[in-house]
Protein backbone atom coordinates (compact mmCIF):
# COMPACT_ATOMS: atom_id res chain seq x y z
CA UNK A 1 0.00 0.00 0.00
CA UNK A 2 1.25 3.39 -1.03
CA UNK A 3 2.07 5.71 1.90
CA UNK A 4 3.26 9.33 1.41
CA UNK A 5 3.42 8.48 -2.28
CA UNK A 6 5.95 5.74 -1.59
CA UNK A 7 5.15 2.26 -2.82
CA UNK A 8 6.76 -0.07 -0.30
CA UNK A 9 9.07 -2.71 -1.70
CA UNK A 10 9.68 -5.78 0.38
CA UNK A 11 13.33 -5.74 1.37
CA UNK A 12 15.14 -9.03 1.85
CA UNK A 13 16.17 -9.24 5.47
CA UNK A 14 18.70 -11.62 6.96
CA UNK A 15 19.42 -12.11 10.64
CA UNK A 16 22.82 -13.02 12.00
CA UNK A 17 23.73 -13.92 15.51
CA UNK A 18 27.07 -13.41 17.24
CA UNK A 19 27.97 -13.42 20.93
CA UNK A 20 24.76 -12.80 22.84
CA UNK A 21 21.68 -14.53 24.13
CA UNK A 22 19.62 -14.36 20.89
CA UNK A 23 16.98 -12.52 22.90
CA UNK A 24 16.79 -9.77 20.30
CA UNK A 25 16.08 -12.29 17.52
CA UNK A 26 13.42 -13.82 19.69
CA UNK A 27 11.98 -10.37 20.26
CA UNK A 28 11.45 -10.05 16.49
CA UNK A 29 9.08 -12.99 16.64
CA UNK A 30 7.11 -11.17 19.36
CA UNK A 31 4.30 -8.62 19.17
CA UNK A 32 1.95 -11.23 17.79
CA UNK A 33 -0.86 -8.86 16.82
CA UNK A 34 1.27 -7.52 13.97
CA UNK A 35 3.62 -10.45 13.36
CA UNK A 36 1.87 -11.58 10.18
CA UNK A 37 1.93 -8.04 8.78
CA UNK A 38 5.57 -7.68 9.78
CA UNK A 39 6.52 -10.85 7.96
CA UNK A 40 4.51 -9.74 4.92
CA UNK A 41 6.26 -6.36 4.76
CA UNK A 42 9.72 -7.88 4.50
CA UNK A 43 11.15 -11.04 3.03
CA UNK A 44 13.08 -12.93 5.65
CA UNK A 45 15.79 -14.90 3.96
CA UNK A 46 17.56 -16.02 7.08
CA UNK A 47 16.11 -16.24 10.57
CA UNK A 48 16.90 -19.13 12.88
CA UNK A 49 14.11 -18.36 15.35
CA UNK A 50 11.48 -18.81 12.65
CA UNK A 51 13.03 -21.05 9.98
CA UNK A 52 16.36 -22.67 9.36
CA UNK A 53 16.70 -22.01 5.63
CA UNK A 54 19.91 -20.26 4.58
CA UNK A 55 19.08 -18.52 1.30
CA UNK A 56 21.48 -16.24 -0.50
CA UNK A 57 20.93 -12.55 -1.27
CA UNK A 58 19.70 -9.87 1.14
CA UNK A 59 19.30 -6.09 1.33
CA UNK A 60 19.29 -5.62 5.10
CA UNK A 61 21.44 -7.55 7.53
CA UNK A 62 20.27 -7.43 11.13
CA UNK A 63 23.27 -8.31 13.23
CA UNK A 64 22.78 -9.39 16.80
CA UNK A 65 25.47 -9.97 19.42
CA UNK A 66 28.95 -8.69 20.21
CA UNK A 67 32.17 -9.74 18.47
CA UNK A 68 34.47 -11.83 20.64
CA UNK A 69 36.26 -14.31 18.35
CA UNK A 70 38.33 -14.22 15.18
CA UNK A 71 35.87 -16.39 13.22
CA UNK A 72 33.15 -13.90 14.15
CA UNK A 73 35.24 -11.08 12.72
CA UNK A 74 35.55 -12.98 9.43
CA UNK A 75 31.84 -13.77 9.25
CA UNK A 76 30.98 -10.15 9.99
CA UNK A 77 33.32 -8.84 7.29
CA UNK A 78 31.67 -11.18 4.78
CA UNK A 79 28.21 -9.93 5.78
CA UNK A 80 29.33 -6.32 5.42
CA UNK A 81 30.67 -7.02 1.96
CA UNK A 82 27.38 -8.56 0.86
CA UNK A 83 24.69 -6.33 2.38
CA UNK A 84 23.43 -2.88 1.41
CA UNK A 85 22.35 -1.97 4.92
CA UNK A 86 23.91 -3.34 8.08
CA UNK A 87 21.95 -2.86 11.28
CA UNK A 88 23.36 -3.54 14.74
CA UNK A 89 20.47 -5.10 16.60
CA UNK A 90 20.42 -4.82 20.38
CA UNK A 91 22.82 -3.55 23.02
CA UNK A 92 25.40 -6.33 22.52
CA UNK A 93 25.75 -5.42 18.86
CA UNK A 94 25.63 -1.67 19.55
CA UNK A 95 27.90 -1.46 22.60
CA UNK A 96 29.26 -4.90 23.34
CA UNK A 97 26.59 -5.33 25.99
CA UNK A 98 27.03 -7.37 29.12
CA UNK A 99 29.81 -9.29 27.33
CA UNK A 100 31.95 -6.20 27.56
CA UNK A 101 32.28 -6.60 31.33
CA UNK A 102 35.08 -9.10 30.75
CA UNK A 103 37.28 -6.43 29.12
CA UNK A 104 38.14 -5.01 32.52
CA UNK A 105 39.33 -8.40 33.81
CA UNK A 106 42.54 -10.33 33.25
CA UNK A 107 41.85 -12.46 30.10
CA UNK A 108 43.67 -15.52 31.45
CA UNK A 109 41.86 -15.48 34.79
CA UNK A 110 38.56 -14.89 33.04
CA UNK A 111 39.13 -17.74 30.57
CA UNK A 112 39.93 -20.18 33.38
CA UNK A 113 36.87 -19.01 35.34
CA UNK A 114 34.53 -19.77 32.42
CA UNK A 115 36.16 -22.69 30.60
CA UNK A 116 38.29 -24.32 33.29
CA UNK A 117 41.12 -26.33 31.74
CA UNK A 118 39.49 -26.30 28.27
CA UNK A 119 40.74 -22.81 27.47
CA UNK A 120 39.03 -21.16 24.43
CA UNK A 121 40.15 -18.51 22.03
CA UNK A 122 38.52 -15.22 23.05
CA UNK A 123 39.19 -11.62 22.01
CA UNK A 124 38.33 -8.55 24.01
CA UNK A 125 34.63 -7.82 23.35
CA UNK A 126 33.90 -5.35 20.59
CA UNK A 127 30.67 -3.88 19.31
CA UNK A 128 29.73 -4.53 15.68
CA UNK A 129 30.56 -0.91 14.90
CA UNK A 130 34.09 -1.34 16.22
CA UNK A 131 34.72 -3.98 13.56
CA UNK A 132 32.77 -2.84 10.49
CA UNK A 133 30.82 0.23 9.38
CA UNK A 134 27.31 0.15 10.78
CA UNK A 135 24.45 1.96 9.03
CA UNK A 136 22.03 1.94 11.90
CA UNK A 137 22.09 0.98 15.57
CA UNK A 138 18.97 -0.27 17.35
CA UNK A 139 19.81 -0.42 21.05
CA UNK A 140 17.92 -2.25 23.79
CA UNK A 141 18.30 -5.37 25.88
CA UNK A 142 16.28 -6.71 24.26
CA UNK A 143 15.25 -4.39 21.42
CA UNK A 144 11.67 -3.15 21.47
CA UNK A 145 9.67 -4.84 18.74
CA UNK A 146 7.39 -1.84 18.10
CA UNK A 147 10.52 0.27 17.63
CA UNK A 148 12.02 -2.28 15.24
CA UNK A 149 8.77 -2.21 13.25
CA UNK A 150 8.95 1.55 12.89
CA UNK A 151 12.60 1.41 11.87
CA UNK A 152 11.90 -1.24 9.24
CA UNK A 153 9.11 0.97 7.91
CA UNK A 154 11.51 3.88 7.63
CA UNK A 155 14.06 1.70 5.84
CA UNK A 156 11.33 0.67 3.39
CA UNK A 157 10.32 4.30 2.78
CA UNK A 158 13.90 5.49 2.69
CA UNK A 159 13.17 8.11 5.35
CA UNK A 160 15.62 8.53 8.24
CA UNK A 161 14.30 7.33 11.57
CA UNK A 162 14.87 9.50 14.64
CA UNK A 163 15.30 7.85 17.99
CA UNK A 164 13.93 9.72 20.99
CA UNK A 165 16.45 12.39 22.05
CA UNK A 166 15.07 12.50 25.57
CA UNK A 167 16.13 10.31 28.49
CA UNK A 168 13.99 7.71 30.25
CA UNK A 169 12.88 10.20 32.97
CA UNK A 170 10.33 11.80 30.66
CA UNK A 171 8.60 8.48 30.18
CA UNK A 172 8.43 7.95 33.95
CA UNK A 173 6.46 11.17 34.18
CA UNK A 174 4.26 10.14 31.27
CA UNK A 175 3.40 6.88 32.98
CA UNK A 176 2.90 8.39 36.48
CA UNK A 177 5.87 6.31 37.66
CA UNK A 178 7.43 7.25 40.95
CA UNK A 179 11.11 8.14 40.67
CA UNK A 180 13.32 5.30 41.93
CA UNK A 181 15.62 7.84 43.59
CA UNK A 182 12.68 8.79 45.84
CA UNK A 183 12.76 5.17 47.00
CA UNK A 184 16.49 5.34 47.66
CA UNK A 185 17.52 3.41 44.54
CA UNK A 186 20.04 4.14 41.84
CA UNK A 187 18.71 4.75 38.33
CA UNK A 188 20.51 5.56 35.08
CA UNK A 189 17.34 6.96 33.52
CA UNK A 190 18.59 10.57 33.42
CA UNK A 191 21.43 9.54 31.08
CA UNK A 192 19.73 6.82 29.07
CA UNK A 193 17.86 7.20 25.81
CA UNK A 194 14.08 6.91 26.22
CA UNK A 195 11.74 4.96 24.01
CA UNK A 196 11.36 1.88 26.20
CA UNK A 197 8.40 3.47 28.02
CA UNK A 198 10.47 3.36 31.20
CA UNK A 199 9.52 -0.25 31.76
CA UNK A 200 12.16 -0.90 34.41
CA UNK A 201 11.22 1.99 36.75
CA UNK A 202 7.55 1.23 36.11
CA UNK A 203 8.25 -2.34 37.20
CA UNK A 204 10.00 -1.12 40.34
CA UNK A 205 13.62 -1.33 39.18
CA UNK A 206 16.11 1.44 38.43
CA UNK A 207 17.26 1.79 34.82
CA UNK A 208 20.48 -0.02 33.88
CA UNK A 209 21.09 1.98 30.73
CA UNK A 210 20.47 -0.74 28.16
CA UNK A 211 19.48 1.75 25.47
CA UNK A 212 22.71 3.72 25.63
CA UNK A 213 23.04 7.48 26.03
CA UNK A 214 20.27 10.03 25.38
CA UNK A 215 21.06 12.94 23.05
CA UNK A 216 22.69 15.14 25.69
CA UNK A 217 23.81 13.05 28.66
CA UNK A 218 25.10 15.19 31.52
CA UNK A 219 27.58 12.77 33.11
CA UNK A 220 29.21 15.11 35.66
CA UNK A 221 25.87 16.27 37.04
CA UNK A 222 24.50 12.73 37.12
CA UNK A 223 27.54 11.57 39.00
CA UNK A 224 27.21 14.43 41.49
CA UNK A 225 23.52 13.61 42.05
CA UNK A 226 24.14 9.90 42.53
CA UNK A 227 26.97 10.60 45.00
CA UNK A 228 24.81 13.07 46.87
CA UNK A 229 22.03 10.46 47.06
CA UNK A 230 24.48 8.25 48.90
CA UNK A 231 25.78 5.87 46.22
CA UNK A 232 29.45 4.99 46.14
CA UNK A 233 31.70 5.67 43.17
CA UNK A 234 32.01 1.92 42.68
CA UNK A 235 28.28 1.28 42.68
CA UNK A 236 27.72 4.06 40.18
CA UNK A 237 30.49 2.98 37.83
CA UNK A 238 29.47 -0.67 38.01
CA UNK A 239 26.04 0.33 36.86
CA UNK A 240 27.37 2.66 34.17
CA UNK A 241 29.56 -0.04 32.62
CA UNK A 242 26.91 -2.75 32.68
CA UNK A 243 25.75 -2.60 29.06
CA UNK A 244 28.81 -0.85 27.70
CA UNK A 245 26.89 2.04 26.15
CA UNK A 246 27.54 4.72 28.75
CA UNK A 247 30.66 6.54 29.87
CA UNK A 248 32.26 5.83 33.19
CA UNK A 249 32.61 8.93 35.30
CA UNK A 250 35.90 9.62 37.09
CA UNK B 1 -20.73 33.08 43.16
CA UNK B 2 -22.99 31.47 45.74
CA UNK B 3 -21.99 29.98 49.09
CA UNK B 4 -23.46 27.07 51.00
CA UNK B 5 -22.55 24.83 53.90
CA UNK B 6 -22.39 21.07 53.51
CA UNK B 7 -21.74 18.69 56.39
CA UNK B 8 -18.85 16.27 55.85
CA UNK B 9 -21.16 13.25 55.94
CA UNK B 10 -23.30 14.82 53.24
CA UNK B 11 -20.21 15.50 51.15
CA UNK B 12 -19.26 11.87 51.48
CA UNK B 13 -22.70 10.86 50.20
CA UNK B 14 -22.28 13.26 47.31
CA UNK B 15 -19.02 11.64 46.20
CA UNK B 16 -20.49 8.16 46.64
CA UNK B 17 -23.46 9.20 44.54
CA UNK B 18 -21.16 10.47 41.82
CA UNK B 19 -19.06 7.30 41.94
CA UNK B 20 -22.13 5.27 40.98
CA UNK B 21 -22.40 6.88 37.57
CA UNK B 22 -19.24 8.81 36.80
CA UNK B 23 -15.49 8.50 36.81
CA UNK B 24 -14.23 10.38 39.86
CA UNK B 25 -10.58 11.38 40.04
CA UNK B 26 -8.95 12.59 43.19
CA UNK B 27 -5.73 12.57 45.25
CA UNK B 28 -4.84 9.00 46.20
CA UNK B 29 -1.81 7.87 48.19
CA UNK B 30 0.33 5.68 45.96
CA UNK B 31 3.56 5.31 47.90
CA UNK B 32 5.79 6.59 50.67
CA UNK B 33 9.23 8.06 49.98
CA UNK B 34 12.31 6.77 51.76
CA UNK B 35 12.01 9.79 54.08
CA UNK B 36 8.54 8.52 54.99
CA UNK B 37 6.63 11.21 53.11
CA UNK B 38 3.40 10.04 51.47
CA UNK B 39 3.19 10.49 47.69
CA UNK B 40 -0.16 11.35 46.16
CA UNK B 41 -1.36 11.27 42.59
CA UNK B 42 -4.67 12.31 40.98
CA UNK B 43 -6.10 8.94 40.03
CA UNK B 44 -9.52 7.42 39.43
CA UNK B 45 -11.15 6.46 42.72
CA UNK B 46 -13.03 3.27 43.35
CA UNK B 47 -14.44 4.41 46.69
CA UNK B 48 -14.63 7.46 48.96
CA UNK B 49 -12.07 5.94 51.36
CA UNK B 50 -9.33 6.31 48.75
CA UNK B 51 -9.83 10.05 48.58
CA UNK B 52 -7.22 11.86 50.71
CA UNK B 53 -8.25 15.49 50.68
CA UNK B 54 -5.60 16.43 53.24
CA UNK B 55 -2.80 15.68 50.76
CA UNK B 56 0.16 18.04 50.42
CA UNK B 57 0.66 17.97 46.64
CA UNK B 58 0.85 15.53 43.72
CA UNK B 59 3.86 14.71 41.53
CA UNK B 60 1.77 14.91 38.37
CA UNK B 61 -0.59 17.86 37.94
CA UNK B 62 -4.27 17.67 37.05
CA UNK B 63 -3.38 18.87 33.54
CA UNK B 64 -2.77 15.25 32.54
CA UNK B 65 -6.57 14.84 32.42
CA UNK B 66 -6.91 17.76 30.02
CA UNK B 67 -3.67 17.51 28.05
CA UNK B 68 -2.78 13.82 28.30
CA UNK B 69 0.87 12.94 27.87
CA UNK B 70 -0.09 10.93 24.82
CA UNK B 71 -3.23 11.43 22.80
CA UNK B 72 -4.56 9.93 19.60
CA UNK B 73 -5.53 12.87 17.40
CA UNK B 74 -6.94 10.82 14.55
CA UNK B 75 -6.89 7.39 13.04
CA UNK B 76 -6.97 6.91 9.30
CA UNK B 77 -7.14 4.12 6.82
CA UNK B 78 -6.73 3.70 3.09
CA UNK B 79 -9.53 1.95 1.22
CA UNK B 80 -8.69 1.39 -2.43
CA UNK B 81 -7.72 4.79 -3.79
CA UNK B 82 -9.64 6.61 -1.13
CA UNK B 83 -9.06 7.15 2.56
CA UNK B 84 -11.09 7.82 5.68
CA UNK B 85 -10.28 9.50 8.92
CA UNK B 86 -11.83 9.14 12.32
CA UNK B 87 -11.52 11.64 15.13
CA UNK B 88 -12.94 11.06 18.57
CA UNK B 89 -13.16 13.54 21.40
CA UNK B 90 -13.46 12.56 25.01
CA UNK B 91 -17.07 13.30 25.87
CA UNK B 92 -17.87 11.20 28.93
CA UNK B 93 -18.33 13.45 31.93
CA UNK B 94 -15.76 13.13 34.66
CA UNK B 95 -15.33 14.60 38.13
CA UNK B 96 -12.02 15.89 39.47
CA UNK B 97 -12.14 16.40 43.19
CA UNK B 98 -9.57 17.92 45.52
CA UNK B 99 -7.75 20.27 43.16
CA UNK B 100 -5.78 23.02 44.87
CA UNK B 101 -5.94 26.63 43.78
CA UNK B 102 -2.71 26.39 41.77
CA UNK B 103 -4.03 23.57 39.60
CA UNK B 104 -7.28 25.41 38.91
CA UNK B 105 -5.41 28.63 38.15
CA UNK B 106 -3.26 26.57 35.81
CA UNK B 107 -6.37 25.40 33.96
CA UNK B 108 -7.49 29.02 33.62
CA UNK B 109 -4.16 29.81 31.97
CA UNK B 110 -4.40 26.78 29.71
CA UNK B 111 -7.93 27.91 28.79
CA UNK B 112 -6.45 31.11 27.39
CA UNK B 113 -4.01 29.19 25.22
CA UNK B 114 -6.25 26.29 24.22
CA UNK B 115 -9.67 27.86 23.81
CA UNK B 116 -9.19 31.48 22.77
CA UNK B 117 -6.44 31.55 20.20
CA UNK B 118 -6.94 31.31 16.43
CA UNK B 119 -7.01 27.54 16.59
CA UNK B 120 -8.92 26.44 19.68
CA UNK B 121 -8.24 22.82 20.51
CA UNK B 122 -11.39 20.70 20.34
CA UNK B 123 -9.50 17.94 22.16
CA UNK B 124 -8.88 20.20 25.12
CA UNK B 125 -12.28 21.86 25.05
CA UNK B 126 -14.17 18.57 25.08
CA UNK B 127 -12.24 17.42 28.14
CA UNK B 128 -12.50 20.76 29.92
CA UNK B 129 -16.23 21.19 29.34
CA UNK B 130 -17.00 17.66 30.46
CA UNK B 131 -14.95 17.82 33.63
CA UNK B 132 -16.68 18.79 36.83
CA UNK B 133 -14.17 20.39 39.17
CA UNK B 134 -14.31 20.41 42.94
CA UNK B 135 -11.44 22.40 44.41
CA UNK B 136 -10.30 22.61 48.01
CA UNK B 137 -8.46 25.10 50.25
CA UNK B 138 -5.40 23.78 52.05
CA UNK B 139 -2.45 24.71 54.23
CA UNK B 140 0.55 25.87 52.14
CA UNK B 141 2.24 22.89 50.51
CA UNK B 142 5.94 22.18 50.94
CA UNK B 143 8.02 23.97 48.33
CA UNK B 144 5.18 25.87 46.72
CA UNK B 145 5.33 29.63 46.11
CA UNK B 146 1.91 30.34 44.64
CA UNK B 147 1.57 33.38 46.90
CA UNK B 148 4.41 35.10 45.01
CA UNK B 149 2.28 34.90 41.90
CA UNK B 150 -1.20 35.53 43.27
CA UNK B 151 -2.35 32.00 42.50
CA UNK B 152 -2.87 30.87 46.10
CA UNK B 153 -6.57 31.54 45.78
CA UNK B 154 -8.99 31.14 42.90
CA UNK B 155 -12.33 32.68 42.03
CA UNK B 156 -13.24 30.98 38.74
CA UNK B 157 -12.58 27.86 36.77
CA UNK B 158 -14.26 25.37 39.14
CA UNK B 159 -17.78 24.13 39.83
CA UNK B 160 -17.43 23.83 43.60
CA UNK B 161 -14.66 24.95 45.92
CA UNK B 162 -14.43 23.66 49.48
CA UNK B 163 -12.94 25.15 52.61
CA UNK B 164 -12.61 22.74 55.50
CA UNK B 165 -14.29 24.10 58.67
CA UNK B 166 -13.72 20.98 60.73
CA UNK B 167 -17.07 19.18 60.72
CA UNK B 168 -18.37 20.87 57.56
CA UNK B 169 -17.28 22.46 54.31
CA UNK B 170 -17.79 26.04 53.30
CA UNK B 171 -18.64 25.66 49.60
CA UNK B 172 -18.20 28.29 46.90
CA UNK B 173 -20.41 27.50 43.90
CA UNK B 174 -19.38 28.84 40.52
CA UNK B 175 -21.61 27.01 38.06
CA UNK B 176 -25.22 26.11 37.58
CA UNK B 177 -24.34 22.43 37.35
CA UNK B 178 -22.46 22.76 40.62
CA UNK B 179 -25.54 24.26 42.24
CA UNK B 180 -27.77 21.53 40.81
CA UNK B 181 -25.47 18.77 41.96
CA UNK B 182 -25.39 20.11 45.52
CA UNK B 183 -29.19 19.87 45.68
CA UNK B 184 -28.81 16.09 45.74
CA UNK B 185 -27.62 16.20 49.33
CA UNK B 186 -28.47 18.26 52.39
CA UNK B 187 -27.00 21.76 52.11
CA UNK B 188 -27.84 24.85 54.09
CA UNK B 189 -27.33 28.58 53.85
CA UNK B 190 -24.27 30.21 55.36
CA UNK B 191 -24.72 31.68 58.85
CA UNK B 192 -22.68 34.48 60.43
CA UNK B 193 -20.97 31.85 62.51
CA UNK B 194 -19.90 29.94 59.36
CA UNK B 195 -18.54 33.11 57.79
CA UNK B 196 -16.52 33.89 60.89
CA UNK B 197 -15.07 30.37 60.89
CA UNK B 198 -14.34 30.61 57.17
CA UNK B 199 -12.43 33.87 57.62
CA UNK B 200 -10.45 32.41 60.50
CA UNK B 201 -9.38 29.47 58.34
CA UNK B 202 -8.50 31.72 55.41
CA UNK B 203 -6.41 33.93 57.70
CA UNK B 204 -4.63 30.90 59.16
CA UNK B 205 -3.82 29.62 55.66
CA UNK B 206 -2.56 33.02 54.51
CA UNK B 207 -0.32 33.40 57.55
CA UNK B 208 1.23 29.97 56.91
CA UNK B 209 3.15 31.25 53.88
CA UNK B 210 6.73 32.44 54.21
CA UNK B 211 7.21 36.09 53.15
CA UNK B 212 7.03 36.22 49.32
CA UNK B 213 9.61 37.60 46.92
CA UNK B 214 8.43 40.51 44.82
CA UNK B 215 8.30 39.17 41.26
CA UNK B 216 6.67 42.17 39.58
CA UNK B 217 9.96 43.22 37.98
CA UNK B 218 10.77 39.77 36.64
CA UNK B 219 9.92 40.35 32.94
CA UNK B 220 12.18 43.41 32.84
CA UNK B 221 14.90 41.71 34.86
CA UNK B 222 14.89 38.74 32.54
CA UNK B 223 15.53 41.03 29.59
CA UNK B 224 18.40 42.68 31.41
CA UNK B 225 19.93 39.38 32.52
CA UNK B 226 19.81 37.61 29.18
CA UNK B 227 23.56 36.94 29.21
CA UNK B 228 23.84 36.46 32.94
CA UNK B 229 26.14 33.85 34.47
CA UNK B 230 23.04 32.68 36.35
CA UNK B 231 22.06 30.70 33.25
CA UNK B 232 25.48 29.13 32.88
CA UNK B 233 25.54 28.11 36.51
CA UNK B 234 22.08 26.56 36.57
CA UNK B 235 22.26 25.35 32.98
CA UNK B 236 25.38 23.29 33.67
CA UNK B 237 23.32 21.20 36.07
CA UNK B 238 20.44 20.47 33.70
CA UNK B 239 20.02 16.84 32.64
CA UNK B 240 17.77 17.79 29.70
CA UNK B 241 15.25 15.28 30.97
CA UNK B 242 12.08 17.28 30.44
CA UNK B 243 10.62 16.27 33.80
CA UNK B 244 10.06 19.92 34.77
CA UNK B 245 7.75 20.68 31.85
CA UNK B 246 6.08 17.28 32.11
CA UNK B 247 5.00 17.98 35.70
CA UNK B 248 4.29 21.67 35.09
CA UNK B 249 0.53 22.25 35.20
CA UNK B 250 0.77 24.95 32.53
CA UNK B 251 3.25 23.48 30.03
CA UNK B 252 1.53 22.47 26.83
CA UNK B 253 4.24 21.95 24.18
CA UNK B 254 3.92 18.82 22.11
CA UNK B 255 5.11 16.87 19.10
CA UNK B 256 3.06 14.84 16.64
CA UNK B 257 4.13 11.62 15.03
CA UNK B 258 2.48 9.18 12.70
CA UNK B 259 2.09 5.59 13.75
CA UNK B 260 1.56 3.48 10.64
CA UNK B 261 0.44 -0.13 10.71
CA UNK B 262 2.87 -2.74 9.43
CA UNK B 263 0.67 -3.41 6.37
CA UNK B 264 0.69 0.33 5.56
CA UNK B 265 -3.10 0.53 5.31
CA UNK B 266 -3.92 2.18 8.65
CA UNK B 267 -2.36 4.60 11.03
CA UNK B 268 -2.78 7.11 13.78
CA UNK B 269 -1.59 10.63 14.42
CA UNK B 270 -0.28 10.65 17.96
CA UNK B 271 0.39 13.75 20.00
CA UNK B 272 2.98 13.59 22.75
CA UNK B 273 3.65 16.36 25.26
CA UNK B 274 7.20 17.61 24.89
CA UNK B 275 9.51 19.96 26.73
CA UNK B 276 11.68 22.91 25.78
CA UNK B 277 14.54 21.58 27.91
CA UNK B 278 14.90 18.51 25.66
CA UNK B 279 17.86 18.51 23.33
CA UNK B 280 15.95 18.44 20.04
CA UNK B 281 13.17 20.85 21.02
CA UNK B 282 14.37 23.59 18.66
CA UNK B 283 15.94 21.36 16.04
CA UNK B 284 14.64 22.07 12.56
CA UNK B 285 14.72 20.33 9.19
CA UNK B 286 18.29 20.11 8.00
CA UNK B 287 19.51 19.45 11.50
CA UNK B 288 20.15 22.99 12.78
CA UNK B 289 19.41 23.35 16.47
CA UNK B 290 18.50 26.85 17.63
CA UNK B 291 19.01 25.87 21.26
CA UNK B 292 21.71 23.26 21.32
CA UNK B 293 23.16 24.35 24.68
CA UNK B 294 21.59 23.22 27.96
CA UNK B 295 21.80 26.66 29.49
CA UNK B 296 19.95 28.18 26.53
CA UNK B 297 17.16 25.66 26.78
CA UNK B 298 16.78 26.11 30.52
CA UNK B 299 16.85 29.88 30.12
CA UNK B 300 14.09 29.84 27.53
CA UNK B 301 11.90 27.77 29.77
CA UNK B 302 12.13 30.52 32.37
CA UNK B 303 11.61 33.16 29.70
CA UNK B 304 8.39 31.56 28.61
CA UNK B 305 7.13 31.21 32.19
CA UNK B 306 7.91 34.71 33.37
CA UNK B 307 8.33 36.90 30.31
CA UNK B 308 6.90 35.52 27.04
CA UNK B 309 3.60 34.52 28.58
CA UNK B 310 3.33 37.87 30.36
CA UNK B 311 3.73 39.64 27.04
CA UNK B 312 0.96 37.60 25.50
CA UNK B 313 -1.51 37.29 28.36
CA UNK B 314 -0.50 39.92 30.93
CA UNK B 315 0.27 37.35 33.59
CA UNK B 316 3.05 34.84 34.26
CA UNK B 317 2.50 31.29 33.10
CA UNK B 318 3.91 29.80 36.29
CA UNK B 319 1.45 29.24 39.16
CA UNK B 320 4.16 28.51 41.73
CA UNK B 321 3.12 24.93 42.45
CA UNK B 322 6.78 23.97 42.94
CA UNK B 323 6.41 20.68 41.07
CA UNK B 324 9.23 21.37 38.60
CA UNK B 325 11.71 21.95 41.42
CA UNK B 326 10.55 18.89 43.33
CA UNK B 327 10.84 16.63 40.30
CA UNK B 328 14.25 17.95 39.24
CA UNK B 329 16.98 15.57 40.35
CA UNK B 330 19.53 18.33 39.77
CA UNK B 331 17.74 20.60 42.22
CA UNK B 332 16.97 23.27 39.63
CA UNK B 333 14.05 25.23 41.03
CA UNK B 334 12.28 28.48 40.25
CA UNK B 335 12.47 29.92 43.76
CA UNK B 336 16.26 29.95 43.76
CA UNK B 337 16.59 31.03 40.14
CA UNK B 338 14.13 33.89 40.67
CA UNK B 339 15.98 34.73 43.89
CA UNK B 340 19.27 34.89 41.97
CA UNK B 341 17.70 37.14 39.34
CA UNK B 342 16.25 39.49 41.93
CA UNK B 343 19.61 39.64 43.70
CA UNK B 344 21.12 41.22 40.58
CA UNK B 345 18.94 44.28 41.22
CA UNK B 346 20.76 47.01 43.08
CA UNK B 347 18.56 47.80 46.08
CA UNK B 348 17.29 51.37 45.90
S1 LIG C 1 13.09 6.47 38.01
FE1 LIG C 1 14.96 6.86 36.84
S2 LIG C 1 14.22 7.27 34.80
FE2 LIG C 1 12.49 7.50 36.16
S3 LIG C 1 12.46 9.68 36.70
FE3 LIG C 1 13.65 8.63 38.26
S4 LIG C 1 15.76 8.81 37.57
FE4 LIG C 1 14.47 9.24 35.82
S1 LIG D 1 14.51 1.49 31.73
FE1 LIG D 1 16.69 1.46 31.17
S2 LIG D 1 17.39 -0.66 31.41
FE2 LIG D 1 15.13 -0.67 31.38
S3 LIG D 1 14.57 -1.04 29.23
FE3 LIG D 1 14.61 1.19 29.51
S4 LIG D 1 16.68 1.79 28.95
FE4 LIG D 1 16.72 -0.43 29.29
S1 LIG E 1 15.62 21.56 34.87
FE1 LIG E 1 15.72 19.64 36.00
S2 LIG E 1 13.81 18.58 35.49
FE2 LIG E 1 14.10 20.21 33.97
S3 LIG E 1 15.15 19.23 32.27
FE3 LIG E 1 16.73 20.13 33.58
S4 LIG E 1 17.29 18.45 34.97
FE4 LIG E 1 15.36 17.87 34.03
S1 LIG F 1 7.10 26.36 36.41
FE1 LIG F 1 7.29 24.97 38.14
S2 LIG F 1 6.40 26.05 39.87
FE2 LIG F 1 5.74 27.09 38.02
S3 LIG F 1 3.77 26.17 37.52
FE3 LIG F 1 5.31 25.06 36.37
S4 LIG F 1 5.84 23.33 37.69
FE4 LIG F 1 4.76 24.80 38.97
S1 LIG G 1 8.09 26.35 25.83
FE1 LIG G 1 8.80 25.20 27.61
S2 LIG G 1 8.00 26.35 29.33
FE2 LIG G 1 6.85 26.98 27.55
S3 LIG G 1 5.05 25.65 27.50
FE3 LIG G 1 6.61 24.74 26.22
S4 LIG G 1 7.64 23.29 27.55
FE4 LIG G 1 6.56 24.72 28.87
Amino acid sequence: MNYLGIEPVRPRVALFSFTGCEGCQLQLANHEESLAEFLAAIRIVRFREISSSEQGEYDIALVEGAITRNDEVERLLAIRAQTKVLVALGSCACYGGVNRLKNSLDPAVMNREVYGDLSQESLPTRSVGEVVTVDLEIPGCPVSKPEVERIIQHLIWGIPYSFPAYPVCLECKQSFTLCRFQQGELCLGPLTRGGCRAICPAGGLGCWGCRGPAADPNYPEFFAIARQQGFSEREINERLTFFGGLEVTP
Amino acid sequence: MLFRIVEKMAFRSLIQLLLETTQVIGPRKIAVTREGKPVHQYLPLSGFEELELGYDTTDIPAKSYFLPYEENLSTWSFIGNDWTQEITYRLQPRVLVGLHACDINALLKLDKVMTREFFPSPYYISRRKNSFIIGIDHEPCQGGFCHWLGTDSVNRGFDLFLTDLGDRYFVAIDSERGFTLLQQVAVRLVTENDTADYLTVRRRIASGFAPPLDVRQLPRLLDMEFDSEIWRRWGAKCLSCGSCAAVCPTCYCYGVSENVSMDFTRGAKVKQLYSCTLKDFAEVAGGHNFRSARETRLKYRYYHQHRGFVEQYDEPKCVGCGRCGRSCLAGINPQEIIGDLLATEVPS
